[in-house]
């Protein structure tokens, strides 16, 4: 009888334990599945007029993403110029200012606007930016990922300035200075490290967004100057690209998802390179 | 006050030649407190304290823990006003003016202080002396090194740092941060100086240099400290407030307190047979 039951105690516990372990490499297995994949096709179409030429029509060769890819740039450079002040200083408003009920009230509708579908974001953009001005463009585009990166740029300014110990406040104070100085020229330069590696970990995040700009940034086979023209970016390339029926279309589509893919991972490894070696290397 | 009869206090370091009878002299008050209630939310921790601080003095608080001495020390530089739910009443009067109506900067900028647990920026040694006097308008570089090299040398630090001034704080051991907290206190030349158990996490030579310190800017500065060193208030302090349960107990000559005190729960604490 109790032969039985810790038999049986032991056939249940290395099921459980092969299959949650199965479980586990599948889930990373998938990460590495992505990369291989993306590594195998888009490295063979990869070449270097993809980084230095413009699209050519299906059937000619020697095309490339090159306005794409300055596209892409120049739209994250708006979300970030939107996105980050707009973030921290709302973070800096919660972790510094905000009395407790009002700081959850706005943590809740941060993490509402965070749930907001992408493709919301850009009818937003769509409704805010290219409706009143007639067209689409690069600066509706940097409004929509901006927005997007809005409720991470919030959290977590305010996580890491909370992780600010209170000593350091109180001996800014001590010696005179006004609250304001104090979370400028001691809080947020002690949180610094955590500060910029969130912000590149929320750049990294909407690098890769496609349906905000489709109805935002739209696209474009050529060059487009300035900020308030239509402008190709790599998503959405990859997005127009692959749905071609065109093989050689589909060649520049992985090629392009594996430029994408590297700038994220790059930008995700630094970020993380600088949260352990900061100085203020706030615990996460 | 009382004439001091054989002292247990120890020979004091030399004072100035005008302090050897100021027990006879009037002396001038630098803080007054006068019917001081401190509330914590609901919670009463002081309770109708009154008293002189006297110019260019040192005054030691001593009571068992959590009787309110950090509170006290904290509502003399309205430290305590940037935690939440705080209320205090009562008069604090500095150099007769009401402290409690002045710009609450330019109370801290007069009234320094120096915490317990000693609090470097996360910035250079140089940068941390430096600070309060930038964030006061002071950035004329000639000003500031000289400064930051007199309050270090003053802090008995300068010769320890002087070649890693731009080293990170964090890099000193705990008792030279503890100095280089004191040096950023003393830059912005405080008119009077609160440090609560200042010497706690040091050793007794670290200790010893920051008594000898305080023994040195005493003519310029007005000194309070807190602390549970009872030798180290009779060595110091020119006058102990014994504090117990948000109550100031008593409130006299350092000498007075400790060979001769008026009351029954003072002299049970200074000789240890509290509790
Ligand atoms: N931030 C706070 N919020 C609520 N109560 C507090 C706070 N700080 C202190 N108190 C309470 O006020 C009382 C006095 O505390 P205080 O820190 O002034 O004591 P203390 O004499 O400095 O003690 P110690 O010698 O341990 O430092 C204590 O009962 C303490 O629990
Ligand atoms: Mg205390």
């Amino acid at each position: 009888m109790t032969m039985e039951i810790s038999l049986r105690r032991r056939v249940v516990n290395v099921l459980m334990l092969s299959l949650s372990g199965l479980c586990t490499v599948l889930a990373v297995s998938v990460l590495f599945f992505i990369l291989g994949y993306l590594l195998v096709h888009g490295v063979r179409s990869l070449s270097f007029a993809f980084f230095t030429h413009l699209p050519k029509p299906s059937g000619e060769t020697g095309g490339g993403m090159a306005n794409a890819i300055v596209g892409s740039g120049k739209v994250l450079l708006l979300a970030v110029l939107i996105g980050v002040p707009l973030g921290f200083l709302a973070g800096v408003f919660l972790a510094e200012y905000s009395n407790k009920a009002f700081a959850s009230l706005i943590r809740y509708t941060v993490d509402l606007l965070n749930g907001v579908p992408s493709i919301v974001i850009g009818i937003v953009g769509y409704a805010l930016v290219v409706l009143p001005m007639k067209h689409f463009s690069a600066l509706a585009g940097g409004v929509a990922l901006g927005i997007m990166m809005i409720p991470i740029a919030v959290r977590t300014t305010e996580e890491f300035l909370r992780s600010v110990p209170n000593s350091l406040r109180e001996g800014a104070m001590a010696l005179g200075a006004t609250k304001a100085k104090t979370i400028f020229t001691v809080v947020v330069p002690a949180a610094i490290s955590g500060l910029i590696s969130g912000m590149m970990l929320n750049l990294a995040r909407v690098a890769g967004e496609t349906a905000p700009l489709l109805f935002t940034a739209l696209g474009n086979m050529f060059w487009s100057k300035g900020w308030l023209q239509p402008i190709a970016t790599l998503p959405v390339m990859i997005y127009n690209y692959a749905l071609a029926p065109q093989e050689d279309l589909h060649q520049q589509a992985w090629a392009a998802g594996f430029v994408l893919l590297t700038l994220v991972l790059v930008i995700n490894i630094t970020a993380r390179l600088i949260i352990a070696r900061g100085p203020s290397s706030s615990r996460r | 006050m009382t004439t001091p009869e054989q002292p247990i206090v120890k020979e004091r370091a030399p004072a100035r030649a005008s302090d050897s009878d100021t027990n006879t002299l009037p002396s001038t008050s630098k803080l007054n407190a006068k019917n001081i209630n401190f509330f914590y939310g609901s919670f009463q921790a002081l309770h109708d304290i009154s008293m002189d601080i006297q110019s260019n003095k040192i005054t030691s608080f001593i009571g068992p823990s959590g009787c309110g001495k950090s509170t006290f020390l904290r509502t003399m530089n309205r430290m305590n006003e940037a935690l939440r739910n705080t209320r205090v009443e009562g008069d604090l009067l500095l150099d007769g003016e009401n402290l409690l109506g002045m710009d609450v900067t330019y109370v801290r900028r007069r009234v320094g202080m120096v915490f317990q647990k000693s609090n470097p920026f996360p910035k250079s040694i140089f940068d941390n002396v430096a600070y309060g006097l930038r964030v006061n308008g002071i950035t004329k570089k000639s000003i500031v090194e000289e400064s930051v090299e007199k309050s270090l040398t003053r802090a008995a630090l300068w010769t320890e740092v002087k070649d890693k001034l731009h080293k990170p704080a964090s890099a000193l051991s705990g008792g030279q941060q503890q100095r280089l907290c004191i040096a950023r206190a003393l830059a912005v030349e405080p008119e009077v100086l609160l440090l609560d158990e200042p010497c706690s996490a040091l050793d007794p030579i670290a200790t010893l240099k920051i008594e000898e310190l305080l023994f040195q800017i005493k003519d310029m500065t007005t000194i309070v400290i807190v602390t549970h060193n009872m030798q180290q208030a009779a060595r110091l302090a020119d006058y102990t407030g014994f504090f117990l349960l948000g109550k100031l107990i008593e409130f006299d000559d350092t000498r007075k307190i400790f060979q001769n005190p008026n009351k029954k729960e003072t002299e049970d604490y200074v000789t240890g047979r509290f509790g």
